[in-house]
């Protein structure tokens, strides 16, 4: 066990699942280059060499197929994006090609492929440099989709994707790699399709995916000292999504307060809460709720971004107004950081 | 060339020829509830390919690749069955005409978006170019593919690594109704845009096969011998629709004199004529072979159409796989 950041977790399931495997490849722009993807694919290409590491040329949707015939050639290919923005030019590969083929040649041969898709947000990213279309993949039969908050979920469900014998798209949120935690070592696994108890409580449960789990449990720390016992929820895995997990909480807590990065409208919030709903309404005591990014893209401008992102004050003023308790002055206890807009004060940009 | 290569061209020709026009034939009754894109007419391009190839080199197709699939060796009952959605198919139904596989000959799959399956084709060679083994990766595809980002995007990594691809193009001067006037600029050669991009390219006569066979085998050659991608571009025709059974020269987007003009260059009367007149192939050799193409399709057709449809329970089957598949990986294919 080791303390890593989530970026040196990615890299060292990179390193394991290399050595063990000879069949894995790593590509994408800029994996070679001295940024490494924010340090992920550092020291690979002397590692493992060049035909096995490199960078590639700005063809996201040919190198989203030539990865789809390398696993079927028996590959297993890691493709990155340095933002989820840049693989919509490969939408046509994945969709129709890597999500299809083990189905529509009737299970003749499978795709294992991973692509890694790193969410942008705040430094002005603007409109192009922070989506999260996490719903879009979700949306689409034959993917996986995996979404980590911690170093050692980057780890494990990393390598379950690169080991899994399907196309899976794994999500990582720029906030996220610099965060650490205890890691450990050699091949360890987190289950694809299977969510985390970040905390529990029995008052609410919060549902929170990708960075958002972070703020998620900020908020029950704040809460909790005034009575209030949130259990949340670390969703981990979008498709498959871990029904029973969030059916037992919602059982136990009659309360669903589901947190989501990406825009309300056609989100995965709503598809959890529309089968919780339709599913468990017996067992609600309130109205399931969302907090979610608006639906609007997102501007550049620093002044325009302040109050945006959904944060640990929106999450407890939302769960007191769950429970019939006056939210008072919670927004002010718990103000949006300043600045606003990085991960911490000691980001300085530029991406 | 050697009578026995001189019979398989032809035989293969004649075979492509039988299926698909057999497969219009049986069309109008509505069994075959799935789009067909035919080859008729274009039959050269896939029999002289097809017998460049080795078993163990590896193709992928499009939406028009009956011929593809069957020259390359694919079974004709799992396709005709596929064709008719039967569980038997090579797809086991889940695909149609348009998703054709058979890697037990090496034919990796066929889609139905136009490119779709280049980047596909130019992976497995990655693969080969790993494995270190001297296998190539044939694309077969048409002249709309040289119109779509992907095809620039890939032909142009396949480039960069030198990898063992040959690409096989299909000119037959139309998208569905859309002649290449309205989709390339005129002067335009396909074959010296995609030497620009650095693929060795050459254009010749697709509905002669011993020049499709000779040409091919000389691109092959190249490629074996470590000289990267080559693409082939071949001036053909399709006789029938674009996709159907019937033939179109009526609606308007191309005229009957020029239909005429191109089955005058018949792929098959002329490879035939030129075989009796030099004495490689005698009138009963060529009605043996009639008769075996004849017993196959009737087999063919009588399992493909004999055989059950799937359950409504299998369209929810298969759209994860649980384990990597355990038959034999391409990379384990060898002469």
């Amino acid at each position: 066990m080791a303390t890593l950041t989530f970026a040196e977790a990615i890299n060292q399931a990179l390193v394991q699942a290399m050595t063990q495997d000879p069949g894995v490849i790593c590509y994408g722009l800029g994996t070679d280059d001295p940024k490494a993807i924010f340090g992920t694919t550092s020291g690979l290409k002397d590692r493992f060499g060049p035909d096995r590491v490199f960078d590639m040329p700005t063809s996201e949707n040919a190198m989203t197929g030539i990865g789809i015939g390398a696993a079927l050639y028996g590959l297993r290919p890691v493709m990155t994006h340095q933002r989820l923005d840049f693989a919509l030019l490969s939408m046509d590969q994945l969709v129709n090609n890597a999500a299809k083929w083990h189905y529509m040649f009737g299970g003749a041969r499978s795709v294992p492929m991973t692509i890694r898709m790193v969410l942008g947000r705040g430094w002005g990213q603007g409109p192009t440099h922070s989506q999260n279309l996490q719903a879009w993949f979700a949306h689409i039969p034959g993917l996986k989709v995996v979404s980590p908050s911690t170093p050692e979920d980057a780890k494990g469900l990393l390598l379950s994707s690169i080991f899994d014998p399907n196309p899976v798209v794994f999500l990582e949120h720029r906030w996220l790699h610099n965060s650490t935690g205890d890691v450990p070592e050699g091949d360890v696994r987190t289950p694809i399709g299977s969510a985390r108890v970040a905390r529990g409580g029995g008052d609410i449960t919060i549902i929170a995916m990708s960075y958002l789990t972070v703020e998620a449990l900020h908020a029950a720390k704040y809460l909790e000292p005034r009575g209030v016992d949130c259990e949340v929820l670390d969703l981990r895995s979008l498709n498959p999504i871990d029904w029973s997990a969030i059916f037992s909480s919602v059982e136990k807590t009659g309360r669903i307060l589901v947190l989501d990065p990406g825009a309300a409208t056609g989100s995965v919030a709503g598809e959890i809460i529309a089968r919780v709903a339709i599913e468990h309404l017996a067992q609600l005591e309130c109205a399931p709720a969302r907090l979610t990014m608006p639906d609007a893209p997102e501007p550049t401008s620093f002044g325009a971004t302040r109050g945006l992102y959904v944060r640990a004050g929106d999450v407890a003023s939302k769960v007191l107004d769950m429970l019939g308790h006056d939210a008072g002055d919670v927004v002010s206890m718990l103000p949006e950081p300043t600045p606003h807009d990085v991960p911490g004060a000691w980001f300085k940009g530029p991406f | 060339m050697s009578p026995d290569l001189a019979h398989a061209l032809l035989f293969q020709m004649r075979r492509i020829r039988a299926v698909e026009e057999g497969v219009a034939a049986r069309y109008p009754a509505g069994a075959m509830r799935c789009p067909v894109h035919l080859s008729t007419g274009q039959e050269a391009v896939a029999a002289g390919v097809g017998l460049a190839l080795r078993r163990s080199d590896l193709a992928v197709s499009g939406h028009r690749a009956h011929a593809h699939y069957l020259a390359k060796g694919g079974s004709l009952p799992a396709m005709l069955a596929e064709i008719y959605g039967k569980l038997t198919g090579c797809c086991q139904g889940k695909g149609g005409s348009m998703h054709l596989i058979d890697e037990s000959a090496g034919f990796m799959g066929s889609t139905a978006i136009v490119a779709g399956t280049v980047p596909v084709g130019v992976g497995l060679a990655y693969g080969m170019k790993l494995a270190g083994v001297d296998q190539v990766s044939c694309i077969f595809h048409g002249d709309a593919v040289v119109e779509a980002g992907v095809f620039f995007e890939s032909a142009s990594f396949a480039a960069l690594k030198q990898l063992p691809v040959l690409f096989v193009c299909e000119n037959n001067l139309y998208s569905v109704y859309s002649p290449l006037r309205v989709r390339q600029p005129p002067g335009r050669s396909i074959a010296r845009m995609v030497t620009g991009l650095g693929v060795p390219a050459v254009s010749g006569d697709g509905n002669d096969v011993t020049s499709v066979f000779e040409m091919t085998r000389t691109a092959i050659a190249n490629i074996r011998a470590g000289g990267g991608p080559q693409f082939l571009e071949f001036s053909t025709y399709r006789w029938r629709e674009h996709c159907g059974p019937a033939f179109d020269n009526d609606i308007g987007y191309r005229t009957e004199d020029e239909f005429l003009e191109w089955k005058e260059r018949d792929p098959i009367a002329s490879f035939e004529a030129t075989l009796t007149k030099s004495g490689l192939i005698t009138a009963a050799e060529i009605k043996n072979m009639q008769t075996t193409i004849r017993r196959e399709l009737e087999s063919a057709f009588s399992f493909a159409e004999n055989s059950p449809y799937p359950e409504p329970s299998h369209a929810s089957t298969d759209i994860y796989a649980t384990a990597i598949h355990p038959g034999s990986a391409p990379t384990a294919m060898r002469e």
